[in-house]
């Protein structure tokens, strides 16, 4: 299985380090990686300003970066969902359809792929809440939803838990939105803000020391609400605690 | 087309400026989502519910001409005097020409928000016309003149203060009082004269059914009966897709609906009318106000499926902090954001972004709308009709370029994290970067991941 690397342009710049440890985690579990040094963006930014037409580039780059990949992983669910819902190729139609369906968040591709039941080497001794983002979630099915009459799961959460020394803390509101939601950020920041600072204080209530998830941009909003606070508490992505101990 | 303003971002930021009130409207409305969710889950087949009540709403639609016309023969062969409107307009004549021709001038309203659609109260009070709101939240923001904040809970936005201000002046009761017994039992005197002496009752529909003829009214404080039992006239009025097929699907809706309101059971009064009692008139007004464009467009036909429950609006993170009147329109939320652009494209350009497409609302609605979908294209139809503020697609045009031009992206990166690092007080400067009032920006690392791989690539390789 040739499984194609896929880091978001937002990690890629401003949190390497999370491209590094989703790199190593993969590579730890026996997947050979390649990363294509052309990809960019997946044109979630445009297609939700209200423009899918001035995504036809992304989508076009993204194609050529990864037609040789059977599979694409990405530590994002956000950028996975734009790419499962709405990559599109006039000129190839069939690769399009192709990699929007062999498209991966990290964690879904580790637990329903992989189907990983045990992370041996991974410690982290800290009281850990878990931002559990709306695309992933809703979007992805990456855990159950409080709306829904429907059978408890969560997909992080099991991962989590295979870490040896993590103390999950309990949040009043699981599936509350970090009020990210892309250009929403800067074109509602009174709200975003509002709502960053709401979803952070849920965390802080209940005695979070870290705060994780699968998606930086929800996590680079809280930790922007965090650092202004000048708080102590710390946003990691989810690939940095499940390789921690390493 | 010009471009629209961000109206409610704008009156969002209003909004916030007093967070404790905002904090409390939050909680509030959170609180009326945890009994919804706390009445579903005590269904074990709540999903069967929603997935029943979508398909028969989709299968409706689908023939929504002929079961119109089924509910126009059969309620004239009840005695009930059917209108069709087109719009809005047409619809308020209609009601205004029935109150000429019983020369009557007082009319008592139950809570319908397709009236507040069409501006039927101004209209009427223009023609000398006394109208008075008889459900307690709406009589509330009527006595404030403003509309209501929120389909099912009107006046959710006050607080008992507010109200017993306003009632003090209104209604006479005791300065500072706030007690809510005490306040609602001013209310009920005062609407119990109102109600004695009015002409005509208007309520609105929640379900007219084809096959009997005859349409439901919900409420819980049992007005719309008060209103239309004691009137000689009751004018109905209800929006096209307010139509189903059969009696036997009221039941489908009726435990859905409340449920997904208030958490309640079943209404306190789901009320049955059929024909006029013997000596009363009884009208139905249809109508459409672009409905019917709504339908013959794939892309949001769905919406019309909606029972108008407001479950989209307690459970969306962005109304609970903003407040229904930022959405500048009758139906605010999450459903008001996709049926508001049908009516005035230009006017209501903002409302599909005032969303972070978050999903909850497409959970939580009875119906199965796909409702945060739907607000992900009509972004994509404002867009193309160039409704979006011009800033945005400049920004976005750059980023296409950007994007679509991977050496071009390298070197924008890194003169990006240089001028953070260089600069950083100008990137945190909240006059440049709004992100930066409430927020800061995350610290520019050294190196991308991209160059990182690829260093790490030439070491290894060579």
């Amino acid at each position: 299985m040739n499984v194609g690397l896929f880091i978001p342009c937002y990690v890629d710049q401003f949190y390497p380090n999370v491209g590094i440890a989703t790199l190593r985690l993969l590579e730890s579990l026996g997947v050979k990686v390649v990363f294509p040094m052309e990809q960019t963006c997946c044109g979630q930014p445009m297609a939700n300003s209200g423009f899918q037409s001035l995504s036809a580039g992304c989508d076009k780059n993204f194609i050529r970066n990864f037609a040789d990949c059977d599979v694409v992983v990405g530590p994002s669910g956000s950028c996975v969902l734009h790419l499962k819902e709405h990559l599109h190729s006039d000129e190839q139609p069939a690769e399009a359809t192709r990699l929007r369906n062999n498209v991966y968040e990290l964690c879904e591709f580790l637990t329903d792929v992989l189907k990983v039941e045990e992370l041996p080497k991974a410690r982290f001794p800290h009281r850990v809440g878990l931002h559990t983002s709306c695309h992933g979630q809703r979007g992805l099915k990456l855990s159950s939803m409080s709306e829904l009459v429907a059978p408890k799961f969560s997909k992080p959460e099991h991962l989590l838990n295979l870490v040896d020394g993590l103390d999950l803390v309990p949040l009043s509101q699981p599936d509350e939105c970090c009020g990210f939601g892309g250009t929403f950020c800067v074109f509602e920041e009174a709200l975003s803000s509002k709502m960053g600072k709401d979803r952070v204080a849920d965390h802080l209530r209940h005695g979070a020391e870290v705060i994780t998830g699968g998606d930086m941009s929800c996590l680079m909003q809280l930790e922007g609400v965090l650092r202004r606070q000048k708080s102590p508490v710390r946003v990691m992505h989810i690939a940095e605690i499940l390789t921690s101990g390493n | 087309m010009d471009t629209a303003s961000p109206k409610h971002a704008k009156a969002a930021e209003a909004f916030l400026r007093d967070e404790e009130n905002t904090d409390w409207h939050n909680e509030t409305l959170w609180f009326v989502r945890s009994k919804r969710d706390r009445a579903a889950q005590s269904l074990p087949e709540w999903e069967q519910l929603r997935e029943q009540a979508s398909q028969i709403k989709a299968h409706t639609l689908s023939k929504l001409d002929d079961y119109l016309i089924q509910l126009e023969e059969n309620a004239r062969q009840n005695g009930i005097i059917v209108h069709w409107a087109a719009n809005g307009d047409e619809h308020n004549q209609i009601v205004l020409d029935i109150m000429r021709k019983h020369k009557a001038t007082k009319i008592v309203k139950s809570k319908s928000m397709l009236t507040e659609e069409c501006h039927l109260n101004p209209f009427l009070i223009k023609e000398g016309i006394e109208v008075i709101d008889t459900d307690l939240g709406e009589r509330i923001v009527q006595l404030r003149n403003e509309p209501p904040s929120h389909i099912v809970l009107p006046a959710i936005h006050l607080k008992k203060k507010h109200i017993g201000d306003l009632f003090h002046i209104h209604l006479g009761t005791e300065a500072g009082a706030t007690d809510p017994q005490y306040l609602t039992e001013a209310a009920r005197i005062h609407l119990r004269q109102k109600f004695l002496l009015a002409d005509v009752a208007i309520t609105g529909v929640n379900f007219a059914i084809a096959e009997t003829g005859g349409f439901v009214v919900c409420t819980n404080e049992g007005n719309a009966d008060l209103g239309a039992h004691l009137a000689k006239v009751h004018i109905a009025c209800m929006g096209i897709e307010k139509v189903i097929p059969q009696a036997e699907h009221l039941g489908v809706f009726l435990r859905l609906l409340a449920r997904s309101a208030t958490g309640q059971a079943v209404t306190t009064y789901s009320s049955h009318f059929r024909k006029p009692a013997p000596g009363q008139e009884m009208h139905l007004v249809l109508v459409d106000n672009g409905r019917t464009r709504q339908l013959a467009s794939p892309d949001f036909r769905n919406s019309l499926k909606c029972i108008r429950c407001g479950a989209c609006m307690n459970t969306c993170p962005v109304y609970r902090r903003s407040g229904g009147h930022s959405y500048h329109t009758a139906v605010a939320g999450p459903i008001g954001s996709i049926l508001a652009p049908n009516i005035d494209m230009k006017e209501y350009a903002d409302l599909p972004f005032a969303s972070t497409l978050c999903g909850s609302c497409t959970n939580v609605c009875p119906v199965k709308i796909d409702i945060h979908q739907q607000l992900y294209k009509w972004r994509q139809v404002l867009g193309e009709a160039g409704a979006v503020e011009s800033t945005k697609k400049v920004g976005m045009t750059g980023m296409d370029v950007l994007f679509s031009h991977p050496w071009l992206y390298r070197f924008a990166g890194r003169a990006g994290r240089w001028f953070m690092q260089k600069f950083p007080s100008l990137a945190n400067k909240p006059g440049l970067n709004p992100w930066a009032i409430h927020r800061d920006m995350p610290k520019p690392p050294e190196q991308s991941f991209r160059d990182w791989y690829a260093q790490q690539n030439q070491k290894t390789n060579g």
